[in-house]
């Protein structure tokens, strides 16, 4: 009696646990406060991060020789606050991460929709158009498409949209391949549901949970090539504060001593993408077992 | 009565990739199904049942196509008919059970809008109305508490409400015909009389007809009006139950009803056919069941047997076809 009661105990403590257990409490708070600072920056950026001083040029940070209380993270060769660059910084990668990720979701999953559902040449035609695409290498087709349509936030989302939506169109289509052979489908021809009906209600709500999974990890690849790009000067246009643009800024520095203005925003765009990356794994183990017994 | 569904000379054949290989899945098919009445048709796994039904429905995988024969619905021809006008048939006239009715429906959303999806997609009906006939259809296929089950989901129903409301979108558009495949074989003993009765019921209720496939002879005895025993594609025998069961002429059909257990015959070993059903992309010459049949003669291996009238609307596909006298069969 006493025992089976502590057995249910143990289990209902073990179900309890399960929620939490392994869920990624460090990335997840990265994460998060980041996107706190992106949506505060002007609240929380003590200057303007596109106006320097010149007579404040290379102010180390607060806590070496020579800095000030004023710029805790020091400046930049033109004066400006390193600190509040790096909190507009986070407003540029998280709008343009997290667009070029719905932006290429978007277009991957209904390509992938498209094709698992509709088989036949249209299957061939954008298959072998994600082949082509996904031979080439990203982040020079992303450099290629970047030199041709011009530097800005806007052209960036459609470029990383452009090259990334292959990843989703792939792992959609697959996922439509099986469930088109499902019960639910085939009474829906069986009723007499059109095939776009069909593809809009019964297989898109379907796929939704591995678009998402997908989205958490193209995350932190899509701001990498950002950075990327921003660094090669065919990204974010200056003065604007990304953390790429940041980066090749403070490049010609890091032989003069000036770490802070390459270590500080490569720092954020590692943590960043780390973040990204690691719930993403967690999400995907999360929501796998669910996905095949569906 | 003229006849709902007319059925003559229907062939269906698999065709390999590069055209070399021909499987003949549904040979030479004839049948009437008049309104109302229920047509059983049995056969071992392989025979071209399904192939049959979805050929009925144009539904059909794209390696397969129908070279031959015609299929009147109603009076029109399904076979001519541009696939936009067959699906306004599907669902709406001719409905389909499928084999597995517990998967049939899409976890992601309410019983209701199922139902009402059906409904949607054959006549503008506003939301509002669809979700209502969704509720008295739960009520008619004898759901408790219509009202609530209605706006849940499937995962929220037990395995023998969620069959009822596969039926119910069966039956949401009033259609003619029901083509139920195989619809109780992944159901347990208790709950397989449950949904027969269910379905026995809406068929009288709606002046349905029915066809049953199955390879359950129990079943065909129980629902259905008449028989078609279906082997390596072919019709081989067809007609009344009563003169199937009682008078078999083929020795296929002599040999299923056989091979059906009895009430008190314990001791008593079940009777088999030998032999397996043959591949179908390379059927033996002359009668497809003659390597199997115990009285087979020569003409058996030399020459398809044609159709002969048995007694009245019974026929058989077979040379030594006799009706066989009861006494002649065990049970």
């Amino acid at each position: 009696m006493n025992g089976s009661r502590a057995a249910s105990l143990t289990v209902a403590w073990r179900f309890a646990s399960l929620r939490v257990e392994g869920f990624p409490w460090i990335p997840a708070l990265i994460l998060g406060t980041i996107a706190f600072v992106a949506i505060f920056a002007n609240v929380l950026a003590p200057y303007n991060p596109e106006i320097g001083a010149l007579g404040d040029r290379f102010r180390p940070p607060a806590w070496q020789a020579g800095g000030s209380e004023a710029h805790l993270l020091g400046t930049d060769h033109v004066g400006r606050d390193v600190l509040s660059r790096l909190i507009f910084g986070a407003r540029v990668s998280m709008v343009v991460g997290f667009t070029a990720v719905i932006v290429a979701g978007i277009i991957g999953t209904v390509l992938g929709i498209v094709s698992g559902y509709l088989g036949g040449w249209v299957d061939q035609v954008i298959m072998r158009v994600t082949d082509t695409w996904l031979a080439l290498p990203a982040l020079t087709f992303a450099i290629f498409l970047a030199a041709v349509v011009g530097p800005s936030e806007m052209n960036i989302v459609i470029i990383l949209g452009a090259v990334y939506w292959t990843r989703y169109a792939r792992v959609i289509r697959g996922e439509v391949l099986s469930l088109r052979e499902r019960d639910f489908v085939r009474l829906a021809i069986v009723a007499g549901c059109s095939k776009k009906t069909i593809m809009r209600r019964h297989i898109l709500p379907n796929v939704l949970n591995s678009a998402i999974v997908l989205g958490t990890l193209m995350l932190g690849v899509v701001i990498v090539t950002e950075a990327a790009l921003s660094f090669l000067g065919v990204g974010v246009p200056p003065p604007k504060p990304a953390w790429g643009l940041m980066l090749a800024d403070g490049k010609k520095g890091l032989m003069a001593g000036y770490w802070w203005l390459t270590v500080l925003p490569g720092v954020c765009i590692m943590l960043m993408v780390l973040s990204a990356n690691l719930l993403g794994d967690w999400l995907r183990v999360k929501l796998d077992p669910q996905l095949r017994q569906l | 009565m003229s006849a709902l569904l007319e059925v003559s000379g229907l062939c269906t054949q698999y065709v390999s990739q590069r055209g070399t290989r021909v499987t003949r899945a549904v040979d030479e098919v004839s049948f009437t199904l008049e309104a109302g009445r229920t047509l059983g048709i049995v056969g071992e796994s392989g025979s071209g049942k399904t192939t049959l039904a979805l050929t009925l429905m144009r539904l059909l995988p794209p390696a397969a196509k129908i070279a031959a024969g015609s299929v009147r619905f109603d009076g029109e021809e399904l076979l001519t008919k541009p696939e936009h006008q067959m699906r306004d048939i599907r669902g709406k006239r001719m409905a389909m059970i499928l084999q597995d009715p517990m998967a049939s429906l899409n976890p992601l959303f309410t019983v209701g809008d199922q139902i009402a999806e059906t409904l949607r997609a054959h006549e503008a009906t506003p939301r509002r109305t669809a979700w209502a006939k969704a509720r008295d259809l739960l009520a008619a296929v004898n759901i408790a508490a219509p009202d609530r089950r209605v706006g849940e989901y499937p995962h929220e129903l037990s395995g023998g409400m969620r069959q009822r409301v596969v039926g119910a979108i069966g039956i949401s558009c009033g259609p003619r015909l029901l083509i139920a495949d195989e619809p109780t074989t992944s159901l347990d003993v208790t709950i397989q009389a449950q949904y027969l009765k269910l379905l026995g019921d809406l068929q009288r209720e709606h002046g349905l007809a029915m066809i049953f496939i199955t390879h359950n002879l129990g079943i065909v005895a129980r629902m259905c009006d008449q028989v078609a025993v279906m082997y390596a594609g072919r019709l081989v025998e067809a007609g009344p139950v009563r003169s199937i069961f009682n008078e078999p002429a083929h020795p296929y059909t002599r040999a299923l009803i056989e091979s059906i257990p009895k009430f008190g015959d314990a001791a008593e070993r079940l009777t088999a056919i030998e032999g397996q059903p043959p591949d179908p992309a390379a059927l033996p010459p002359g009668c497809a069941f003659h390597p199997r049949c115990p009285f087979v003669v020569d003409q058996c291996r030399a020459e398809a047997p044609p159709e002969t009238q048995i007694a009245a609307r019974h026929r058989a596909r077979c040379w030594v076809a006799t009706p066989a006298p009861a006494g002649a069969l065990k049970g």
